[in-house]
């Protein structure tokens, strides 16, 4: 449609200007929404953090006392750890079981059970990250305390295993894309040769879809880093460096979650809680943004 | 002591070691797959399984239609149903136009070039805001800013930001499917550009389009965090059985913030109810979810070209 596209627009009813200036603006709402989402968090937090905010301390301190009386501190250090350690621990969960259910769908299933697959990571997807922590609060806290006989079961580990069912469904959907993306006549050549199906796979399909399978993980990672309601409810949200998979920990997300409430407007720790949010979204963005680069990077090649 | 017979067709096509290990491998592989896949399954028929026998014991349409009572111990969920069904209904009127216009424009108006590029990336990037953020955005952007308050409208303007990229990228695809022969014949017979897009495009691409407003009820239903700190209240009182008990400048209850406060910050819940309320969550979400996926089978089934 691009090439029949011409400026002929000359007399054009007024509705007809009025209704394609209004969907410009649309078109262009993307790019000023994920601008004002900056702008306005940075607007509340910028005051404290050129002005007043330690910023080595905050990056490297793992003392979080925001609302002591005299002695504040704001070392974000331990929040920063705690949600790289949960979601690295999520897509080591995550990640075999999302490329194999992706191959599996995509290489070795009979089509009506490809869609049947399809609508069930669908439905998985869509389980609220309310539900998830509240599974977590429940159901998989006495599994765990019952079989690691731990004293408590709302820990790393718990919230890995909801955060990887979670990002589970946006690694196989992408992941999947990705396999599907692979020229047939790769495949084709590489059966005449003689090989059998998983030959294909281990040798032809993987190297030639790394870029997309690489990108479905940095989705999903990127999804486990941004998940709140599920990581508040079933970590033990406590400050702490994890010592292990059975140790509690905060996040990034559930401290502004649980803090944002409780705290008066334009005072030191609400500008705090916004600073985290920068960071959020810069890490967020930086890691979709690499996700993309790497998912064009395969459809210039292609 | 066969050397002189010749070959006959069973030694010809007998399995040689080699093959005989590499049919082994794929079996063994394409049974490992399965099971991986299978795995996914299991978790949301337990989920759903054990949510819903934990709540057998309180599930009733009363349930659904009184209002928590004895400090949300115990009662119904008829203040956070109604309050998450003003919440999608406000940000959906709002997403809906914006989303799908947005996928007109990038679709049918904008040429390639690196505008289009980073409109597309925005996009992507929309979606990858955690919902944390978008709280924070709500709460700089509507609640301060605007002025809104914390108030159903600026929680539902959060909702409906942050469920846009879900309604353009379902538009998109529905209206990459309209074959250009269509457009170029419309626009053959002289029919401007808006009016090919409201006369061809849109009606052949409506189904589409629907299956992503539905999908982003489900998904503005389920949202917790983005609605915390922007209208969404753990207590309110409203009267029972009017459905227009909320204003939308006033605060309301949302049945995902309510299964969050009633299985965290109050003590001695009576035991079916926080898995009722997840259960009528999971529920909704998942019935509105279905429908999409009916939908969407029903119309290949009937695609005309």
């Amino acid at each position: 449609m691009n090439i029949l596209w011409k400026k002929s627009a000359t007399n054009l009813p007024f509705f007809e200007t009025a209704i394609e200036l209004f969907i410009r603006l649309c078109g262009i709402s993307s790019i000023i929404f994920v601008f004002g989402i900056f702008f306005f968090v940075f607007r509340e937090g910028a005051g404290f953090l050129f002005n007043g905010l330690d910023l080595g301390q905050f990056l490297t301190s793992i003392e979080w006392q925001p609302t002591s009386l005299n002695n504040k501190r704001y070392g974000a250090f331990a929040l920063i750890v705690g949600t790289f350690s949960v979601t690295t621990l999520a897509m080591c969960l995550a990640v075999p079981f999302g490329l194999g259910a992706a191959i599996f769908v995509s290489e070795f299933c009979s089509p009506k059970l490809r869609e049947t697959f399809k609508i069930i990571i669908e439905l998985l997807a869509a389980i609220p990250s309310v539900v998830w922590g509240f599974i977590g609060l429940t159901l998989m806290n006495q599994m765990i305390i019952r079989v690691f006989n731990a004293p408590i079961g709302l820990t790393m580990l718990n919230g890995s295993i909801m955060l990887a069912l979670m990002s589970v469904p946006i690694i196989v959907s992408i992941a999947e894309d990705a396999l599907k993306a692979v020229p047939d006549s790769y495949r084709e050549a590489a059966e005449a040769l003689g090989a059998t199906r998983w030959q294909v796979i281990y040798r032809v399909l993987l190297p030639a879809a790394k870029n997309g399978l690489l990108a479905a993980v940095l989705l999903g990672a990127a999804r486990s880093i941004g998940e709140t309601m599920a990581v508040l409810m079933a970590t033990g949200h406590s400050v702490n460096i994890p010592s292990g998979p059975l140790s509690w920990i905060r996040t990034l997300t559930a401290t502004i979650a649980a803090e944002l409430g409780e705290v008066a407007r334009g005072d030191e720790h609400y500008q705090v809680l916004f600073i985290i949010g920068i960071l959020l979204f810069t890490i967020t963005f930086v890691v979709n943004l690499i996700a993309d680069l790497v998912i064009k990077g395969i459809r210039q090649e292609s | 002591m066969n050397t002189d017979m010749p070959a006959s067709p069973q030694t010809i096509f007998t399995e040689t070691e080699i093959s005989k290990h590499k049919r082994w491998t794929e079996n063994v592989m394409r049974i490992f797959f399965l099971v991986m896949t299978s795995l996914m399954i299991l978790p949301l028929l337990l989920i759903v399984g054990y949510l819903f026998y934990k709540s057998l014991p309180v599930l009733s349409l009363e349930f659904l239609f009184t209002n928590p009572k004895d400090n949300m111990r115990a009662g119904g969920l008829w203040a956070p149903f109604l309050g998450t069904i003003y919440l999608v209904v406000v940000s959906l009127l709002v997403s809906a136009p914006i989303g799908v216009f947005a996928a007109v424009y990038l679709n049918e108006y904008a040429r390639e070039s690196w505008f289009t590029r980073i409109m597309n990336l925005a996009v992507v990037n929309l979606a990858g805001v955690p919902s944390i953020v978008h709280a924070l955005f709500g709460v700089g952007a509507f609640v301060l800013f605007a002025g809104l308050g914390e108030s159903i409208l600026a929680a539902s303007l959060t909702l409906a930001i942050m469920t846009l990229p879900v309604i353009i990228a379902s538009t998109t695809e529905a209206l990459k499917a309209v074959p250009m022969s269509f457009r170029e014949a419309c626009w053959n017979l002289g029919a401007t550009r808006w009016q090919t897009i409201r006369r061809i495009v849109i009606p052949n691409s409506i189904s589409g389009i629907l299956t992503g407003v539905i999908l982003q009820v489900s998904r503005a239903a389920g949202e917790t965090a983005p609605i915390m700190f922007t209208g969404a209240v753990f207590y309110k009182n409203i009267a029972e059985g009017n459905l227009f008990a909320y204003n939308i400048t006033e605060q309301c209850m949302a049945l995902s913030l309510h299964l969050f406060t009633i299985s965290t910050q109050v003590p001695d819940v009576s035991e079916g109810v926080p898995y009722g309320t997840a259960v009528v969550l999971v529920g909704s979400v998942l019935l509105v979810n279905a429908a999409a996926i009916v939908l969407r089978v029903y119309l290949r089934t009937r695609k005309r070209w």
